[in-house]
């Protein structure tokens, strides 16, 4: 599945190359700024986000680590708390799991902890989803889980001006930032005319419409807009939302979207159960509970681990055809 | 327990549509209260219950036709010392138009719960659309806002060639079944006039008179004496009523008639009478009549008005037993004292039924109007 | 207040008394009693009407200088006016 081309206006830039020139401005523009992670030097980031950087920043920088997420991501937390602005790659999301007491005991806890004395300024980037069949190990849509811990802020740029900036919001705030970076994205192309500095704030609407509200966020942003093209040749205007920050979630956009459309259906590559997917559903039954037409619909990947198979993993990810059909749905046709 | 039945709005009425329910069941109800719309050929008219109790079950289904008579709803708890009110006997319908059997609802506590959107049935409170008249357009065919929407903006159906129809069936009923007999007469009305006209100048035109109101007060005060004209004529024969009920017959801008009741004419002062047929005028062609004024007039009054014929007269409307004409005010020459002297005069017309009375009794009555008319003060 | 003002006002209380009638293209010669088909009812609500709008007192006998559109606007420009 690739992305829909962008209109082609100025110098064309992929996804991967609007985080790069992310992570280059913020260190130049900031001594405080470092990277590092596994392979992100000599490598060049096993998505090759950080190519070249090494060669221009130098290893103070960029800096390799050892295969030990709890240990470098705890280093980066403590680099934080030593006033530096640390920016920390962890290869993907199903990896972040070995960090997982570093970033949920620690990064989210110490300003709470400490009476407001320290604050962690700690931003981690990482890979997540499926799709390029890397199987169940490399795969997974973990962020939801994340979005479940305070003290953290949960970012999902799945737009160029997103990648592009968002990485300085999040070292400008003095918590800790999760970015997940889905790994469809990397290759998308387009331009970045006009676009300037971003909130990490909001949700905002990618597509205007009156007739049903689908909100997705990172890899299933333009699988939504596909989906939703092909409903409006069908007569339905769809109006997307991308959520943009997972944690804290912009309510208010989302109950104002659907007040208006009266219906709902959410797209998130993470599994049913116990999902991202879940907590937006229910906040739209607490806030929007009388203004709603239909149940809310859901388009989850299968309860599955990801499968290898280019096949079997194109049939446990939410498509296009699910979404026009869930949309439909609410609009019982 | 009793039973809520489609009441009878006039003999033209073999069935009508329930559209609304207004109340619940379980809503305690009094004598006078208004618990349901119902769609007839004369516009949608609010149902008025007759008893005190608690409403058990609605039996009908919003968007059914029934006959009259039919049960509508059960009705507990009655008994509270409230009589029933004088109803006119229902007619048996010849032809039920459009009237399919009544569904059978499905007892218990799921009765009327329709599949509805939330937002739907929050739509629905706020313009008092009942759901039960919707049809779903929604996912498993559940009515969704923009169905009731829809159903707020649908203006409510009139519809003139159903009127006529109707008109023409109960007046045809009405001169098969009714033995007419006609008396008409001349009442001198320059008193009237006068004492009117003096009236109406010391008056900004809020309070001033028009002629129908001392002509209706004069024709209920002489119903007090000619109680054989004043009722029903039901499968028992000929009831009189005590109360004096006049059904003012109202013509409808581009076709049709109506003939709503005043309530107890023989009872109001001259003015209360003036405000009220203001009113009954205004809401005959608004709509926002009462079912109890559709059908319990004990007589009918047709005032031909100042644009009008010398003459009318008059199909009198079942099972009422008169009816009462009055033509146009004009001046004619009348002979008082041996002198040819111009006077404003009107022809009052009845037209009654043999079954109750005879021309003797229409005669005194005609003659009492008249004298009740030279002393207008006295009203 | 103008002539077409006092026009507007006039037309627009007919409308409320005769929906199902067009009082925009009323003859201004003719009985509006028949282009209407107003009865007395009616004219006396239309009376009312004008004289709370305008506040001016309509005395009975003046009636039938409201019968035509033309009249009305006369008499009610009359009535209407500052006293001189």
């Amino acid at each position: 599945m690739t992305a829909p081309p962008l209109p082609k206006q100025g110098p064309e830039i992929s996804y991967r190359e609007a985080v790069r020139e992310a992570i280059r401005e913020a260190i130049l523009g900031d001594p405080r700024v470092f990277l590092m992670g596994e392979d992100v030097g000599r490598y060049g980031g096993c998505y090759a986000v950080t190519k070249g950087l090494l060669e221009e920043f130098g290893p103070e920088r960029i800096r390799d680590t050892p295969l030990s997420e709890s240990a470098f991501v705890g280093a980066g937390i403590g680099a934080a708390l030593g006033g530096m602005r640390p920016i920390v790659e962890v290869m993907t999301v199903n990896f972040s799991l070995l960090a997982l007491d570093q970033i949920v005991n620690n990064a989210a806890t110490l300003r709470h902890m400490s009476g407001g004395q320290f604050e962690v300024p700690l931003v981690i980037r990482m890979a997540t989803g499926a799709g390029r069949q890397l199987a169940a190990q490399h795969s997974h849509s973990l962020e939801g889980w994340y979005a479940h811990i305070p003290g953290i802020k949960v970012l999902a740029p799945a737009t160029l001006e997103d990648a592009r900036f968002m990485l300085g919001a999040a070292l400008a705030d003095p918590n800790p930032v999760l970015i997940f970076e889905h790994v469809m994205l990397y290759n998308m192309t387009g331009t970045l005319d006009g676009a300037g500095p971003v909130d990490i704030r909001s949700a905002k609407v990618r597509r205007v419409g009156r007739d049903v509200t689908l909100i997705a966020y990172g890899g299933t942003l333009f699988k939504t807009l596909i989906a939703a093209e092909t409903l409006a040749k069908e007569g339905i205007e769809a109006e997307v939302i991308d959520l943009r920050v997972l944690r804290p979630l912009d309510t208010g956009t989302i109950l104002a979207s659907v007040r208006r459309t009266r219906r709902a259906v959410i797209v998130d590559e993470g599994w049913r159960s116990g999902s991202l997917s879940a907590e937006v559903s229910a906040r739209i039954t607490e806030g929007a509970f009388w203004d709603l037409d239909a149940p809310v619909e859901r388009v989850c990947s299968a309860e599955v681990p990801i499968p290898y198979p280019r096949h079997l993993e194109e049939a446990a990810l939410p498509q296009p055809p699910g979404i026009v059909a869930a949309a439909k749905a609410t609009l019982g046709r | 327990m009793a039973e809520f039945r489609m009441p009878s709005l006039g003999a033209d009425m073999v069935a009508g549509t329930l559209v609304e329910w207004l109340r619940r069941p379980g809503d305690r109800v009094r004598r006078g209260d208004i618990v349901a719309v119902v769609e007839t050929q004369k516009g949608a008219i609010e149902i008025e219950i007759f008893q005190d109790g608690v409403i058990e079950r609605l039996l009908v289904e919003v968007g059914t036709t029934v006959p009259v008579g039919t049960p509508l709803a059960l009705v507990s708890g009655i008994g509270v010392g409230a009589p029933a009110a004088p109803t006119p006997p229902p007619l048996r319908p010849e032809a039920v138009v459009q009237a399919p059997a009544p569904r059978v609802p499905i007892p218990g506590p799921q009765v009327g719960r329709p599949l509805a959107s939330p937002a739907a049935r929050r739509i629905a409170q706020q313009f008092g659309v009942d759901l039960r008249a919707l049809r779903g357009t929604g996912p498993g065919g559940a009515i969704v806002s923009a169905d009731v929407e829809q159903a707020a903006k649908a203006p409510r159906r009139f519809d003139p060639a159903e009127m006529r129809r109707a008109i023409g069936a109960a007046m045809a009923r009405s001169k098969r079944e009714i033995p007419h007999y006609y008396l008409s007469t001349t009442i001198d009305i320059t008193v009237a006039q006068r004492w009117m006209e003096a009236r109406n100048a010391e008056r900004p035109p809020p309070q001033r008179l028009l002629l129908a109101a001392p002509l209706l007060k004069a024709v209920a005060l002489a119903l007090r004496g000619s109680p054989e004209l004043n009722g029903y004529h039901g499968e028992r024969g000929f009831e009189p009523s005590p109360a004096i009920h006049i059904g003012v017959a109202i013509a409808i801008r581009g076709g049709g008639l109506m003939a709503p009741a005043i309530h107890d004419v023989d009872k109001l002062g001259v003015d209360e009478l003036m405000a009220k047929l203001r009113d009954l005028g205004m809401r005959a062609r608004s709509g926002g009549l009462r079912s109890s004024e559709l059908s319990d007039s004990t007589i009918t009054v047709t005032n031909i008005g100042e644009r009008g014929v010398e003459a009318v007269f008059g199909i009198i409307y079942p099972p009422q037993v008169a009816l009462v004409g009055l033509g146009k005010p004009m001046e004619r020459p009348a002979v008082i004292e041996g002198k040819v002297l111009p006077r404003r005069t009107i022809v009052a017309t009845l037209s009654a039924d043999h079954r109750a009375s005879d021309g003797h009794r229409g005669a005194l009555f005609l003659a009492e109007m008249d004298r009740l008319l030279q002393a207008p003060e006295q009203l | 207040m103008t002539r077409e003002e006092v026009r507007g006002l006039i037309v627009e209380t007919l409308g409320n008394i005769a929906p199902e009638a067009d009082a925009s293209t009323l003859d201004p010669k003719a009985d509006i009693r028949e282009s209407l088909d107003i009865d007395s009812l009616d004219f006396l609500n239309f009376v009312i009407a004008v004289h709370e709008r305008l506040r001016i007192d309509i005395p009975e006998v003046d009636y039938p200088r409201l019968f035509t559109l033309d009249g009305a606007i006369d008499y009610l420009m009359q009535k209407a006016a500052p006293p001189k």
